[in-house]
């Protein structure tokens, strides 16, 4: 192929120096070379070192990490050894970063005119008088709206997706020929992420850069890369071609690491992925991920496997790699949806009539133009219009983008906030008939019954444990306070409690910092469960995680679900995750409801225009799907005054009777529910078309 | 903008205006009034009764208040008890003696404390910040009339460079207070210089390790362009609101070096007010300082929103 790699890392070992004085090892024996134009992905949990190669790429290394031994070469550079002034020539020139989380990587107090003209200081030969024609250009070619006006703006005034394509403009400012890419996506809304991506695609074709994409996603890098890298626990464990490594893993890591991922295509619940990697330093001489390997054997644990060469040119360090189809047969195949029996004929638990919230509220100043001039302020709910009926037993998932109001449904239900109209009525279903009640709109005025049946499970278990409190004690607090549990009687339901989420009794003297993000979850799940609720509300439990964690804690949902024939209220924004566990499917725009049904209805045609462009961005980790991009990603700051909800960036817009009339509900096969104008019978030509 | 700083200011006086009723309630419930306090053991008959009049303490106090209020409001602050010469007077000289130390501490101090505060920041854990570190938690922690007294011992009986003690007059032009003024004025330096520094320090600290900055870094730029242009503007932000305090402090609360030195501000004139039992003229400090607490945090609170693009935009586009 081509002669000379441009980045190429050889035996690269890097770590820290713990309390003790011994060295860490966060990345192990590392090799990783990209030729011009290449584009490779690094994929992996967190920990696995991919982001801590990536910048040592850059020779940059996280402050307390050290090179153990090894070499990064950059063109002739050899990056640990350049000097600042030299290493700032490359870095941003010739080799330009595209980070994670733009928002937090722009400099607040400067302008994006301001930061991309740096850029341009640095390293382009440009006159200085051209810097501003140059900058509008770049930022016109990463497709950002209006240029001119984004060059005066200061990042927080950016929409995510927005920063994220100014810190593209930035790093292009260089004309790099390489491009590190970490986690450019991670964060940003379904539809955001696919035109990013699909801008980065198109960037890479035209300008022949090389680029290194670092991502968890592995939707993200079978659309954008050439050829795959698997690190666990700071080593490369799988190398091959992009379609090799998704479609035919010859790693059980790999392998493990595809099956946790919750797919639209798949009507099972996505399999855990047990246990959890080894933290630096702790690796035995043996293969890191032995202990979670279902090929395990005893050479596994006595000998570190090398980077076996296979004859289709794939890298795999396992020793087992020829056994790899016995995977599918021994692991077992994973767990099908609980389904309740006769959901139809269970009572509804939750109510909800006419929901409306509003986080806008008049200002004193409203109200004095309001009495002076007659000039009454409107204000707009950012929830309106809510009707659902759940069942008890029902799992009903909510989906939509950042600011669609999933969230604020939940807190809502939760008695955090009070809602401007509407009414929720709720059964406790301790009368054994269909008894609802007027549920009290916040949490102070709710009974005990009311504050036991309903609990909420939230997005980070960092921020809802409370770190100075072990588990016990977070677990006694529901059953202290709902049964009044002391002593013994306590210590046994908590035992009980932690090993139905499968957490054994010697986790109770533990404080949450030492846990697992999973574990953590696993807690808050518990403590939920400690309540013996109704109705559980889950906002966006799994986003926090790693995919097989993910998987895991998914699966301990179904679970008890089956178990206690719990409902849930599932929020998430990913497509995949909401139909691996939900029974039916709410789709919201803007704290509209668009579209209602089973999931199967929901996940199929025909859809409302909405569905259909949220489902055309879901990238599924398969290099031969393509998202299909039919809306531009714009992001409204609030929902319309009048008509349909979606109007703006409606694909399928009819005119103007979608900007003046809220288009009924039509009633599809199944209690599916499309809120269209356009008849369902046109909607599903049209999209079959599409 | 205008609007939010027209609201900041009617927020002010509000403020201003509780804090009198405050004041004036808190006075008017000692035991005894100007009169008795005055008299002393004398505070009877008709000794007593014509002084009352004379004040016109028989009035209902919410009359006494009003009066009192308008009077300050337009600069009239009434007239001291023992000496029957106007507070105006006695405190302006005093207000202005107070003001010329604070801004002499001002200006050795902030420049100091803040350069100090982003070199022990950038230098973490090295040498230079383990000195200065460990000076300022030092100069924090030490009450001032020790540190006060170490430095006259040192500058002016063992060196006799400098004057440890203020022998000019009250109503002198400022030029007369050099060098007697520098002693307190380094005390004084010394503690706001250890307040600031540690906030700058701790802020720098957390930008350097921010996200920006490592994408600035990784974008090659030199490392003081850095430094300057990325961290600085958003480092000091926050210390705009720890100078603020430290300069309201410095106008109203150093009695105990104005005391020690006998330097003659503020700080004591309401020492001596309140042992000569003088309330006019302690109501009148008192009201004085809450002002300047008050117009201080009102700057600082600006100055933040000005400085700062977030809060900025947000408010020129309501």
């Amino acid at each position: 192929m081509m002669d000379k790699p441009l980045i190429n890392i050889k035996n690269l070992s890097v770590g820290f120096r713990s309390l003790s004085g011994k060295i860490m090892p966060v990345l192990r024996n590392v090799d990783l070379s990209v030729h011009c134009g290449e584009s490779i992905g690094l994929v992996g949990e967190s920990g696995s070192g991919k982001s801590t190669l990536a910048l040592a790429a850059m020779g940059y290394l996280k402050r307390g990490l050290q090179v153990i031994d090894g070499v990064v070469q950059f063109e002739d550079h050899s990056m640990f050894t350049l000097t600042r002034t030299d290493l700032e020539g490359v870095r941003g020139g010739k080799l330009a970063l595209i980070p994670q989380n733009s928002g937090q990587s722009l400099t607040p107090t400067s302008k994006i005119g301001t930061q991309l003209s740096e850029a341009l200081k640095l390293h382009s030969s440009l006159d200085a008088t051209h810097h501003k024609q140059r900058v509008i250009e770049l930022l016109t070619q990463v497709r950002l709206p209006d240029p001119e006006a984004i060059f005066e703006r200061y990042p927080h005034e950016l929409s995510g997706g927005q920063q994220q394509r100014a810190a593209i403009a930035m790093a292009l400012a260089g004309e790099p020929e390489a491009l590190l890419l970490d986690e450019p996506t991670t964060g940003l809304d379904v539809t955001t992420q696919a035109h990013i991506l699909e801008l980065l695609r198109e960037l890479a074709a035209d300008t022949g850069m090389a680029m290194v994409y670092v991502s968890h996603d592995l939707g993200a890098i079978a659309r954008v890369c050439d050829r795959v890298m698997v690190m666990y626990a700071g080593e490369i464990v799988l190398e091959g071609t992009t379609s090799q490594v998704l479609k035919t893993p010859i790693h059980p890591y790999a392998h493990g690491l595809l099956a946790s991922i919750p797919k639209l295509s798949d009507a099972h619940l996505p399999q855990a992925l047990d246990g959890r990697p080894p933290v630096p330093g702790d690796a035995g001489a043996g293969c890191a991920f032995a202990d979670r390997c279902a090929l395990v054997s005893n050479v596994c644990r006595k000998e570190r496997p090398v980077l076996h060469r296979t004859p289709n040119g794939e890298h795999v360090r396992c020793h087992h790699f020829t056994d790899i189809d016995k995977m599918n047969s021994t692991a077992a195949r994973s767990a099908v949806l609980a389904q309740t029996d006769n959901l139809s004929k269970a009572f509804p638990i939750l109510t909800l009539g006419g929901l409306s919230i509003r986080y806008q509220q008049k200002g004193l100043l409203d109200d004095l133009s309001a009495r002076l001039f007659g000039a009454e302020k409107i204000l707009i709910p950012t929830v309106d219009d809510i009707y659902l009926e759940i069942r008890r037993g029902e799992t009903v998932g909510l989906v939509g983008e950042s600011g669609s109001g999933k969230s604020t449904i939940l807190k809502s239900l939760a008695g955090l906030l009070s809602p401007a109209a509407g009414q929720v009525l709720f059964d406790l279903g301790s009368t054994g008939q269909s008894a609802p009640v007027q549920l009290p709109s916040v949490v102070e005025a709710r009974g005990h019954d009311h504050l036991r049946a309903i609990q909420l499970i939230f997005q980070n278990p960092d921020d809802s444990l409370n770190p100075r409190h072990t588990i016990a004690e977070i677990l006694a607090q529901p059953l202290t306070l709902y049964f009044g549990l002391t002593g013994d009687a306590l210590y046994e339901r908590s035992v009980s409690i932690l090993e139905r989420v499968r957490l054994g009794a010697h986790y109770l003297n533990r404080l949450p910092s030492q846990l697992s993000g999973g574990e953590k979850q696993r807690v808050a799940i518990a403590r939920a469960f400690a309540a013996e609720p109704d109705l559980i509300l889950c906002d966006e439990v799994t986003s926090a995680l790693d995919v097989s964690v993910q998987a895991a804690v998914l699966a301990l949902l179904n679970e008890l679900k089956h178990e206690k024939g719990t409902t849930y209220i599932f929020v998430s924004h990913d497509l995949a995750v909401v139909k691996a566990l939900s029974d039916r499917v709410a789709v919201l725009y803007q704290g509209r409801m668009c579209e209602l049904g089973p999931s199967d209805a929901v996940y199929s045609y025909p859809s409302h225009p909405y569905t259909e462009v949220l489902l055309g961005a879901v990238l599924e980790p398969d290099p031969d799907s393509a998202p299909k991009l039919v809306a531009d990603d714009i992001v409204e700051l609030s929902p319309p005054a009048k008509g349909c909800a979606f109007q703006r960036r409606c694909p399928r817009r009819l005119g103007t009777i979608c900007d003046e009339m809220v288009p009924e509900w039509q009633q599809g096969a199944g209690q599916h529910m499309i809120r269209c104008h356009i008849p369902l019978k046109e909607l599903i030509t049209l999209q079959k078309d599409a | 903008m205008l609007n939010l700083f027209l609201r900041r200011l009617m927020l002010g006086i509000v403020t201003v205006v509780i804090v009198s009723i405050i004041i004036f309630l808190g006075v008017e419930l000692l035991p005894g009034d100007a009169c008795t306090a005055f008299l002393e053991r004398e505070a009877q008959g008709k000794l007593l009764e014509n002084c009352r009049n004379d004040l016109g303490l028989g009035r209902p106090a919410y009359e006494r208040y009003l009066e009192w209020a308008v009077g300050a409001a337009q600069g009239d602050l009434g007239i001291s008890a023992n000496g029957q010469k106007s507070i105006a007077d006695l405190v302006g000289h005093r207000l202005g003696n107070s003001l010329l130390l604070a801004l002499c501490a001002m200006c050795a101090g902030i420049p100091l404390a803040i350069i100090l505060g982003v070199v022990t920041g950038l230098w973490r854990d090295r040498s230079v910040d383990l000195v200065f570190s460990t000076s300022a938690i030092f100069a924090m922690t030490i009450p001032e009339f020790v540190s006060a007294t170490v430095l006259i011992l040192l500058f002016s009986v063992w060196l006799e460079w400098l004057p440890g003690i203020v022998l000019t007059p009250a109503d002198s032009p400022a030029s007369d207070f050099f060098p007697e003024i520098l002693l307190p004025v380094i005390v004084l330096a010394m503690v706001m210089t250890a307040h600031i520094l540690r906030m700058v320090r701790s802020s720098v600290i957390q930008v350097m390790e921010s996200d920006y900055i490592q994408m600035a870094t990784l974008k090659g730029v030199p490392y003081w362009q850095t430094v300057f242009r990325h961290a600085l503007p958003n480092a000091l932000l926050p210390a705009i609101n720890v100078v603020a305090l430290t300069i309201a402090w410095l106008l109203g609360g150093v009695v105990v070096i104005e005391v020690v030195f006998n330097y003659p501000g503020l700080g004591r004139m309401m020492i001596d007010a309140i042992s000569d039992r003088d309330l006019p003229v302690v109501q009148a400090i008192a009201l004085i300082v809450a002002t300047v607490y008050v117009c201080v945090n009102l700057t600082a609170d600006l100055m933040t929103m000005i400085a700062n693009p977030r809060l900025r935009t947000h408010y020129l586009r309501k």
